[in-house]
């Protein structure tokens, strides 16, 4: 790790102007990953701003039809939360595999959200369920907010105050672990929504979160695991590594969508 | 048995102070003045050093020194030995390559040595490091130990031509081919035995530290023989003669034998503590224990086993080609040879044997061993071609193998072995009760309901522990003997300090030892310490692996112990008055048929101390003995286990149902240290089998160079394991120990491999059997084999 400024603002504002002032400084949302780049000296940032202390970035709450999670909430505050539990039960589910019990109590919704690695959980949740990033600046739609890899469409001083997710009228998330990281080797989460079906892959794609538009059209036929049974996936789109080839993680979409459904 | 001598499942003395943090690792000792060590490593496989430009470095903020290969060069600094000499079958010695403990003008592998940083601070050291310019010439790197020997690849070290360090083989030739002229089925088997890093949870750390006014160096360093590693660096490498060099091994968390090993590192920190004048210390990362710690097996095998028309084996033939990495590390060589080949006979009784090893060097990290070292990798081939010899032939795996089993000792096997004690059928027995093999059926057709497909897989294992006669090791090339040493010292008020040559990096020997010793004294177990790891303390030892510390190190122990009481006993004569060959002890009491006095071990202890019944000349004061405990045999420990497995061929996703391990380790100094051992050898053995798998790609960059990528086996990924023991006391040394160390880590990948090529129906898949291996495996259709 190089030498840097450590910052620790008591609000959104403040954050905002810390940023503004200095031109290479990271936000520090839990820092499973920012931090671990920084000791390998991967990832030099001059000043860090630790948003840990911002009370208005934590709680969970039911507005209206719409499930609102602070950035700062751990996966694990989600994961426990009886609101989300009967709100939007998977979503609970989802917070509760992500990681390890380490990194659920450190690692934040915001985070994750934030970062947008192509293999991180919510990401694929954010977009089935329709949800919508609010930052200090503007609402921006999950359809909107995931531009690939480690992409996303918050701009410059942009800090992510809460996510809030429509109640749909039904969510599941099913995720094939990576055996090593634990992260998904492939993750499908389904929802039938107000808008209709959403699917969304994370772990598998090889820009990232994707919305699956053929699981999409066989479960708007009927919602069950049998609807999915003719689908495919295009293995030409799929990351390949050890641990899983595009074939696998192909197949793997189909499997873990039924599993999702079921 | 009392509640805490042998055979009592003591709770471990030393977890009080590891559970709440007390321990003392080599990372938390600070010494005043000290400086930190970083190395720069090669990014690259294979290359040329043209030029290394080290000014900017040396004018960064703290840093204290900079040195290359050059200075090591100067300073007459010698290069890092391999201590065990093996002939090729021509009768010409290995052909080994120099292992400079600093590049000299080339890289061998990516995380080779090339400078060392020294810096006021760990932060420091690193900004220096980083302004170390190397101008590398890449050069094609060898990576596969299959075409390594092929000509066209890259040459490593100009001493071995077509990187082949030696071809070694062990056998009847002869017999083995006339066999297989005889057979009426041979089975065939190609296996690839997985490259594994052993990644212990204490990293590999070091403190060098010179003291100029005794003119002598002391290393605290995380070893498990710091004898040896004191040897090694006086007299191949010269840092100091042995009697001016300290070498202290503290807590270490975890070798697996990786920490054997003598490395650039600590030789690197003795070497700059002298030459800058203060203490400077290196502690590893996890990245370059990824990179840099010896890797364990990696090899490449071809096996045929012949059978005649009654299901009894003739003859074993195979082939293999070791994987030795781009040095030979201290022991590498003697591990794919007579750790391997020796133990290829298994628990069976196999007329003719012949194996052929080539050692090949690549541009990987070296490898040594690893837990098991040589008799996993022995063990995976002779269970896989049991078992696929009984599916092929239509017999039981179980039935297949008792109707070969070894059933009487001693049992000369024709691969140098002599088997002395065991009972194979007992093992079998009981693990087939425990398994309910006889449920199988039932439960394979409840696991096709849900989709499902369950296999079950047998492992009947041996292993050679108690490593070593040191005059049987030494007619096989070995540099050193392989005994241990032990000194039994007792203090006035009759405590006692047990000295030992062995060393416990997790085995417990804190507990283990002291109950022999409190068991054998008559006293409490709180009065007895075990001290180990300091060349200051204990004079000599060889330290711990190969299962040896019980079977060897406490064999001495127990030889010390015993003299203690022959001359306790002489004390005890003088102050009862009666003659010594009265005196009895028993349970801590000395007593005589002459007299109704007695005296307890702690009087007996003053008594010899403060010399009042007993003039200088009639005996010597004091109570302390030494003993050498050297083996006449290794010993054999064995056992059945079996391992249950379901398969959900849609993912590939393998889950062990049961697992269940009849163990013989002989005597059982404390059964609940042991149950530990085979549970940790068993997920070493699992993570083999379906997790772990260093890959180099082509270029031999490391792609599984942190846990992100390398799958270390988790709690989640294991059974409850069922134990259970049968025992043959060891008749070769005088406790009846076997060892147990590495037991779990020899049995289990057959076993899982057995599993699940009985589920898919077919054998092709190698290990690590990941989900996407099984995946794969279960698109393929089943072999139709003999018996369905």
């Amino acid at each position: 790790m190089y030498a840097f400024q450590y910052h620790r603002p008591q609000s959104v504002a403040d954050a905002a102007k810390l940023l503004a002032s200095n031109s290479e400084a990271k936000l520090l949302a839990g820092g499973h990953t920012l931090l671990p780049t920084m000791k390998q000296r991967l990832a030099a940032p001059k000043a860090i701003v630790d948003l840990a202390r911002i009370a208005e970035l934590k709680g969970i709450d039911k507005k209206g039809n719409a499930l609102v999670i602070g950035a700062m909430t751990t996966h694990a505050e989600v994961a426990d939360s009886a609101i989300v539990r009967s709100a939007i039960a998977g979503l609970a589910e989802v917070a509760a595999v992500i990681g390890d019990p380490h990194v659920r109590h450190r690692g934040t919704i915001g985070g994750s959200v934030a970062n947008n690695d192509p293999a991180a959980d919510y990401p694929a949740a954010l977009l089935a369920l329709g949800a919508t990033i609010a930052t200090n600046k503007r609402e921006i739609k999950a359809d909107d907010f995931f531009k690939g890899l480690f992409t996303t469409a918050l701009q410059d001083g942009e800090i992510i105050a809460r996510i809030s997710f429509p109640v749909p009228a039904k969510f599941g998330y099913a995720k094939f672990p990576n055996p090593a990281s634990r992260y998904a080797l492939v993750g499908v989460a389904v929802a039938q929504t107000g808008s209709g079906v959403r699917v969304a892959v994370t772990g598998a794609g090889k820009d990232g979160v994707f919305r699956h538009t053929a699981a999409e059209a066989a479960l708007g036929k009927g919602w069950s695991a049998q609807a999915l049974s003719g689908l495919t996936t295009d293995a030409n789109l799929m990351m390949s590594d050890i641990h899983a080839d595009a074939a696998y993680r192909a197949h793997l979409v189909g499997v873990m969508a039924r599993r999702a459904v079921a | 048995m009392s509640a805490t001598g042998i055979g009592a499942p003591v709770r471990r003395k030393e977890d009080q102070r590891f559970i709440t943090g007390k321990g003392q690792y080599t990372d938390d000792i600070n010494r005043a003045g000290q400086a930190y060590a970083v190395f720069v490593r090669s990014p690259h496989a294979h290359a040329t050093i043209k030029r290394i430009d080290t000014q900017a470095a040396a004018k960064s903020p703290g840093c204290l020194a900079v040195y290359t290969g050059a200075d090591i060069a100067a300073d007459k600094v010698g290069g890092l030995i391999c201590g065990w000499m093996i002939h090729s079958k021509d009768g010409s010695p290995m052909k080994a390559g120099a292992h400079p403990v600093l590049a000299q003008g080339k890289v061998r592998y990516v995380g080779d040595h090339v400078a060392v940083v020294i810096g006021e601070t760990l932060a420091q050291a690193r900004d220096a490091a980083e302004r170390v310019t190397v101008d590398y010439e890449a050069l094609p790197a060898v990576v596969d130990v299959a075409t390594a020997q092929s000509a066209g690849q890259a040459q490593i070290h100009a001493e071995a031509p077509g990187n082949t360090v030696y071809q070694w083989h062990l056998g009847d030739k002869a017999a083995v081919e006339a066999a297989f002229g005889n057979a009426k089925h041979v089975t065939k088997i190609d296996l690839v035995n997985n490259r594994l890093i052993p990644n212990a949870i204490e990293p590999r750390a070091a403190i060098g530290e010179y003291d100029p006014g005794q003119d002598s160096l002391t290393l605290h360093t995380t070893s498990q023989n710091p004898h040896v590693a004191r040897l090694v660096l006086a007299a191949f490498i010269g840092l100091a003669p042995e009697h001016k060099l300290r070498v202290i091994a503290p807590d270490v968390g975890g070798g697996f034998g990786s920490k054997i090993f003598i490395y650039a590192e600590e030789v690197v920190c003795l070497w700059a503590a002298r030459k800058i004048g203060r203490p400077v210390k290196w502690t590893g990362d996890r990245t370059e224990a990824f990179l840099a710690d010896a890797h364990g097996r990696d090899h490449v095998t071809t096996a045929e086993l012949a059978l005649d028309g009654e299901g009894k084996i003739l003859a074993l033939r195979v082939k293999t080609k070791a994987n030795l990495g781009s040095y030979l590390s201290t022991f590498a060589s003697s591990v794919p040879t007579y750790l391997y080949a020796p133990l290829l006979s298994g628990q069976y009784n196999i007329p003719a044997i012949y194996c052929e090893v080539d050692g090949v060097y690549t541009n990987t990290a070296p490898v040594d061993a690893y837990r098991g070292a040589g008799r996993p990798e022995a063990t995976f081939v002779v269970e896989r071609l049991m078992e696929v010899a009984a599916r092929q032939t239509g017999r039981d795996p179980a039935e297949f193998r008792r109707k070969n089993f070894v059933t009487s000792f001693p049992h000369a096997t024709p691969v140098i072995m002599t088997y002395d004690a065991g009972d194979y059928e007992a093992s079998m027995r009981k693990a087939l009760e425990l398994a309910d093999y006889a449920g199988l059926p039932a439960r394979k057709a409840e696991s096709a309901k849900k989709g499902m497909k369950r296999g079950i897989g047998f492992s009947a294992y041996i292993e050679a522990c108690g490593i070593a006669p040191s005059q049987a090791v030494g007619s096989l090339g070995a540099g050193v003997g392989l005994w241990e040493s032990a000194e039994v010292r007792v203090n006035p008020t009759g405590s006692v300090e047990v000295l030992t040559g062995s060393h416990s990096h997790g085995q417990g020997h804190e507990t283990t030892f002291a109950q022999l010793v409190s068991q054998r004294l008559g006293i409490p177990i709180d009065q007895v310490t075990v001290v180990h790891g300091d060349t200051d303390k204990v004079q000599f030892g060889m330290g711990t692996y190969g299962s040896r510390s019980g079977a060897v190190g406490m064999s001495a122990i127990f030889k010390a112990a015993d003299k203690v009481i022959v001359k306790a006993k002489k004390v005890a004569g003088f102050v009862l008055e009666v003659p010594e060959e009265s005196v009895d002890f028993k349970d801590g009491i000395f007593s005589s048929t002459a007299t109704n006095k007695t005296l307890t071990f702690p009087e007996v202890a003053l008594q010899a101390y403060i010399a009042h019944k007993f003039s200088g000349a009639q005996l010597e004061p004091g109570l302390k003995e030494g003993a050498f405990f050297d083996p006449t045999n290794f010993t054999f420990p064995s056992g059945v286990h079996i391992c249950e497995l379901e398969i959900d061929p849609e993912t590939g996703t393998t889950r062990i149902d049961r697992w269940t391990a009849v163990d013989d380790f002989g005597t059982l100094v404390n059964p609940m240290i042991v149950e530990g051992q085979v549970h940790g050898g068993v997920a070493q053995g699992v993570g083999q089998a379906m997790l772990e798998g260093a890959v180099y790609d082509r270029n031999g960059q490391l792609i599984t160079a942190s846990f992100m990528d390398y799958t270390m086996p988790r709690a989640g990924d294991l059974p409850s394991i069922k134990i259970a023991m049968t025992s043959t006391p060891c008749p070769s040394n005088p406790l009846g120990i076997k060892g147990c160390g590495e037991a779990g880590a020899i049995a289990a990948p057959p076993a899982v491999i057995n599993a699940i090529t009985d589920a898919l129906g077919h054998e092709d898949i190698a290990m690590p059997a990941t989900p996407l291996a099984v995946w794969r495996a279960a698109q393929k259709s089943p072999t139709k084999m003999a018996a369905e």
